[in-house]
C-alpha cells in the first residue's frame, strides 16, 4: 500500500481550524470595517478570506490532495483557471459597460 | 497458455479488481481521478450561480444586505458547524476503512448521515419561515407570491418585516431571494443525494465490503461530500452575512 493513511491528529486539528474559522467569520461579520479607517468592502475581502482559507484546508487535508498525484493538482488547479476565465470575462464585460457613452 | 495465465493471477487478484486494471492502486487511482473531474464539473456549475450573485449584488448591494440581514444567522451558523462536523466524520469513516477497522467505519458513516440529515432539517425550518414570511420569489408557491411585509419608520420592530437598508426596493430583494433559493437549493438537493450515497455506503460496509485494499467508494463519496461542504463553506458568509455590519448602523 503506497497510500498515504492521514494520522487522525491532523483531521482533529483541521476540524477545530474549521469551526474556529467560522466562528471568525460571524465575529468578524458584524465588525463595520469601513468606521474603523479600512478600505471599503473590507468585510467581504475578511469573508471571503476565511472562506478561502476553510476551503483550502478542506481541500489539502479532507479531500488528501495534499498527499496526492501532480496529476490531481493539475485537474484542481484547472477549475479554479476556468472559474478565472468565467469571472474576469463577464465582469469585463459588465463593469466597463459605463465607459463609453454611446447610445444604444 | 492463455487459461494458465488467467488463473494464477485470479488466485492473487482482490475480487473487486476489475478486468481492464493492472492491479488495485491503479484502479483506486483512476477512480479518484474520475471523482475530481467530476467535481470540476461541479465547481463550474455552481460557479455559474456563484457569478449571478456576484453581478447581482454588485448592482443591488443595499437590496442584497437589507435581504441577507432577514436571514437566520443562528440556524446558517449552526448549519456550518454541522456539516463540518459531518465533514469530519466522513474523513474519520475513510480513515477506519484505510486501516481496516469496519466497525467504526460504519459508525462514522451513519454519523454522517444523521448531521447531514440535520443539515437538511434546520435547512427545512429555515426555509418554512421565508415561506411564512412570503419570501419565496415570483409565483414558486401560486397561492403565496412574493410579497413581505416591510418595516415602516416609526413602526415598533417586527423580525417578521423586512427592513429595508438606504432606499433598495422589494423587487431587487426579490432577486436576492431566487439567488439564495437556486443556490441553497441546489446545494440541498447534492445533500439529498449524499445521504443517498451513504446510505449505499452504510449497507455495503455492513456487509464487510470496503477493506484497506478496496475502499474506493468510501474515498470517492468522501471527495463528494467534501466538496458539498466547501460549497456551503462559501454560501454560509456570501448569503448570511455580507450587510451583518448595516444592520444597527
Amino acid at each position: 500500500m503506497s497510500e498515504h493513511i492521514v494520522p487522525v491528529r491532523i483531521y482533529v486539528t483541521i476540524f477545530l481550524a474549521l469551526l474556529l474559522g467560522t466562528g471568525l467569520t460571524v465575529f468578524a461579520a458584524f465588525i463595520d470595517f469601513d468606521k474603523h479607517g479600512f478600505p471599503s468592502q473590507f468585510n467581504t475581502i475578511v469573508a471571503l478570506t476565511i472562506a478561502v482559507a476553510k476551503g483550502t484546508l478542506v481541500v489539502l487535508y479532507f479531500m488528501h490532495v495534499r498527499y496526492s498525484s501532480r496529476l490531481i493538482w493539475v485537474i484542481v488547479a484547472s477549475a479554479l483557471f476556468w472559474m478565472g476565465i468565467l469571472f474576469a470575462l463577464t465582469f469585463s464585460d459588465y463593469l466597463t459597460r459605463g465607459w463609453l457613452s454611446v447610445g444604444y | 497458455m492463455i487459461e494458465a495465465h488467467a488463473t494464477t493471477e485470479d488466485v492473487h487478484a482482490h475480487p473487486a479488481l476489475q478486468h481492464h486494471f493492472e492491479n488495485m492502486e491503479q484502479q483506486r487511482e483512476a477512480g479518484t481521478l474520475g471523482m475530481w473531474v467530476f467535481l470540476v464539473t461541479e465547481i463550474m456549475f455552481f460557479g455559474g450561480m456563484f457569478l449571478a450573485y456576484t453581478l447581482y449584488r454588485s448592482l443591488y448591494p443595499w437590496a442584497f444586505a437589507s435581504a441577507s440581514n432577514h436571514l437566520d444567522i443562528t440556524l446558517g451558523a449552526v448549519n456550518t458547524g454541522v456539516l463540518i462536523l459531518s465533514s469530519f466524520t466522513m474523513a474519520m469513516a475513510v480513515y477506519f476503512t484505510q486501516i481496516g477497522k469496519l466497525r467504526p467505519q460504519v459508525w462514522c458513516l451513519v454519523l454522517t448521515l444523521v448531521l447531514g440529515l440535520t443539515f437538511l432539517g434546520i435547512k427545512g425550518v429555515e426555509y418554512y419561515d421565508k415561506y411564512e414570511d412570503r419570501l419565496i420569489p415570483g409565483y414558486l408557491i401560486p397561492s403565496r407570491p412574493f410579497g413581505p411585509a416591510v418595516q415602516q419608520e416609526g413602526q415598533p420592530f417586527d423580525e417578521h418585516k423586512l427592513h429595508l437598508l438606504h432606499g433598495a426596493t422589494v423587487r431587487q430583494v426579490e432577486m436576492f431571494y431566487w439567488i439564495y433559493f437556486a443556490m441553497t437549493g441546489m446545494h440541498a438537493l447534492h445533500m439529498i443525494i449524499g445521504a443517498g450515497l451513504i446510505s449505499f455506503l452504510i449497507y455495503f460496509s455492513l456487509r464487510g465490503r470496503y477493506d484497506p485494499e478496496y475502499h474506493s467508494p468510501v474515498e470517492v463519496v468522501g471527495l463528494y461530500w467534501h466538496f458539498v461542504d466547501i460549497v456551503w463553506i462559501f454560501l454560509f458568509p456570501l448569503l448570511y452575512l455580507l450587510g451583518r455590519h448595516l444592520e444597527h448602523g
